[in-house]
């Protein structure tokens, strides 16, 4: 797809192909998840080429990678819809369409892969994507931003490959469901590991590794930062999350999840003050990103002692993320290219403007927080009820303050959207510059219809557990 | 004996490449330091034909290049997101500015 867009010149036929090519694709994911179904959700894997596992490569595909895949192509399909209106620039167009395929690609690869060596091309692949798709808007801020995010996702993805060589170096083989049989826990798999979690947190900016990510996330074009903030980040998560809790569960501690844990725990009060203190707006919603993946890693510890339902929580919350936050970055980004800016303090009364700008982010915010009934409230619910199950009640103040102080930081925008603006500052709004928010319409639709049919996500996972084996856990 | 000796080598270079990245600050330098990281990784790949030196182990050929090429992508990438802002310092920065004001 990518390469077709390579060579067509005219952008307004990019656009359309590229429409029909989302939904073409979100078809085949939907037939996928049937699939997976009617399989009651065993593992099907797909040999390449003839070759089988040792020496060719496999494709590999469980109950959470097709749910992954859906989430990946439902949303990217949103962002496709919305680009198509936001590129008002043909050169921009020309380079954001093949990029934006390549990106989409290289993460179809990673939910896809069964093969440790496989899944560094695509993560690089979706690095070189990233970078270029930042680096689009060719401003000197952004450029930055595309280098600093290129030099750490290379430094992180050179380690995840050093704790990939030191596995190969150790078992001889590559492929996961083999791997998963033979792994054990020794000193040489602990570090292997160690290695690729550094390098994975890095790339998927826990905090204390979460410094580059601001930058980049608010100086890309919305639609860019709706697809690193809503899918990339959800790729690197998902990698750290199957190598930990399905591949090389043998080699993992409860010191190390609860590390990360407790990580996952800092990031989002951090990233919550940070949120509340910028001011600007995409700033703030990049910050929240940093917040929500902190909620992803504090389930660590608890899968760790719980799996059963923490699996269900983590891909419930991946899901709902995803859809508002890719919601929440086009409406930002709508109304940072109407009124010109995206300064908080100078969005005071913007509501009768961009009344619907204002209405997505309001309801992305809403399941940001954790609010019913969107779908964050039924994941927050889930994480919950984990940590008690689990007994581990310490995280539940986190999870709760995180709520808290999301719904600080997003009301400090909502609250100066519908007040009453002062003459001095009042912005002016350029109704050219309109993009289609149609598709983040149906984004924030979507994370109110998971949380009313939270079975939907829940039933599959269980299908999924029902015929993994989970050797974690005691 | 041979493989464990390539091994430990493979490692120092990417210790090597590692502390680098982490000291240095200039542009040039962090380049130079990942290409570093990523030739002992791959080094550590080839050590593990080693401990068969008769055979031909077609896997490790296939990663090697393949991490080759991935790393001379990222360099180039690097490389020339460095040089354009080196380049034009200010005057992209003054234009951005004005255009959004």
């Amino acid at each position: 797809m990518s390469i077709v867009c390579f060579l067509i010149k005219s952008t307004s036929v990019l656009k359309w192909l590229s429409i029909v090519a989302a939904i073409v694709q979100l078809l085949f994911a939907v037939f996928i998840i049937v699939f997976m179904v009617s399989q009651d959700g065993t593992t099907v894997s797909y040999v390449i080429g003839g070759w089988s596992a040792p020496l060719g490569i496999s494709l590999s595909l469980n109950a959470f990678s097709s749910i992954m895949l859906v989430m990946l192509t439902t949303v990217s399909l949103a962002i496709t819809w919305y680009s198509a209106t936001y590129f008002k620039d043909e050169k921009e167009a020309k380079q954001f369409w093949p990029l934006s395929w390549l990106l989409n690609t290289a993460l179809c690869g990673i939910f896809l892969s069964g093969d440790l060596f496989n899944l560094y091309v695509m993560l690089e692949l979706m690095g070189l994507a990233g970078v270029s798709l930042i680096a689009i808007s060719k401003s000197q801020n952004a450029i930055k931003a595309a280098y600093q995010y290129l030099v750490i996702g290379l430094f992180g993805s050179l380690l995840f490959l050093f704790g990939v060589a030191l596995i190969y170096r150790s078992y001889g083989v590559l492929d996961m469901t083999i791997l998963t049989d033979v792994v054990e826990g020794t000193l040489i798999s602990q570090l292997a590991l160690g290695f690729i979690t550094v390098g994975l947190l890095l790339k998927t900016a826990l905090y204390p590794l979460h410094f580059w990510l601001p930058d980049a996330h608010s100086s890309a074009p919305a639609p860019v930062s709706a697809l690193l903030s809503a899918l990339v980040l959800k790729g690197t998560f998902y990698i750290l999350f199957s190598l930990w809790f399905s591949i090389l569960t043998p080699a993992t501690t409860f010191v190390g999840a609860s590390i990360i844990g407790a990580l996952g725990a800092m990031a989002i009060i951090w990233g919550s003050i940070k949120a509340f203190t910028t001011d600007r707006l995409k700033l703030l919603v990049a910050y929240s990103t940093i917040a929500q993946i902190g909620y992803l890693f504090l389930l660590f510890p608890l899968m760790y002692k719980y799996p059963t339902t923490t699996f269900g929580a983590a891909a419930y919350f991946i899901v709902a993320h995803a859809c508002a936050k890719a919601a929440m970055f086009m409406a930002a980004g709508n109304i940072q290219k109407m009124s010109g800016h995206d300064e908080i303090n100078r969005m005071s009364g913007i509501v009768a403007k961009l009344p619907i700008s204002i209405f997505i982010f309001a309801i992305a915010g809403v399941s940001l927080m954790g609010l019913p009934p969107s779908g964050g409230f039924i994941a927050k619910w889930l994480i919950f009820n984990s940590a008690l199950q689990s007994n581990q009640w310490w995280w539940i103040i986190f999870i709760v303050g995180g709520g808290l102080l999301s719904s600080s930081y997003l009301f400090r925008v909502l609250n100066l959207a519908f007040t009453a603006p002062k003459l001095d500052n009042e912005t002016e709004v350029d109704p050219t510059a309109a993009t289609g928010l149609s598709s983040a319409m149906i984004l924030a639709v979507i994370t109110i219809i998971i949380g009313l049919n939270a079975m939907w996500i829940l039933n599959i996972i269980d299908l999924g557990l029902a015929s993994a084996t989970f050797k974690g856990g005691e | 004996m041979q493989a464990e000796l390539y091994t430990i080598c493979a490692v120092i270079l990417f210790a090597l490449g590692l502390i680098a990245f982490l000291v240095r600050d200039g542009v040039f330098h962090k380049v130079l330091a990942l290409n570093v990281m990523g030739i002992g990784i791959f080094m550590l790949f080839l050590s593990t034909s080693a401990f068969y030196p008769m055979a031909i182990d077609s896997v490790t050929h296939a990663l090697v290049l393949t991490g080759i090429i991935v790393a001379v992508a990222g360099t180039a990438l690097a490389l020339n997101l460095a040089a354009q802002i080196k380049l034009e310092p200010l005057s992209k920065e003054q234009k951005s500015c004005d255009k959004s004001h």
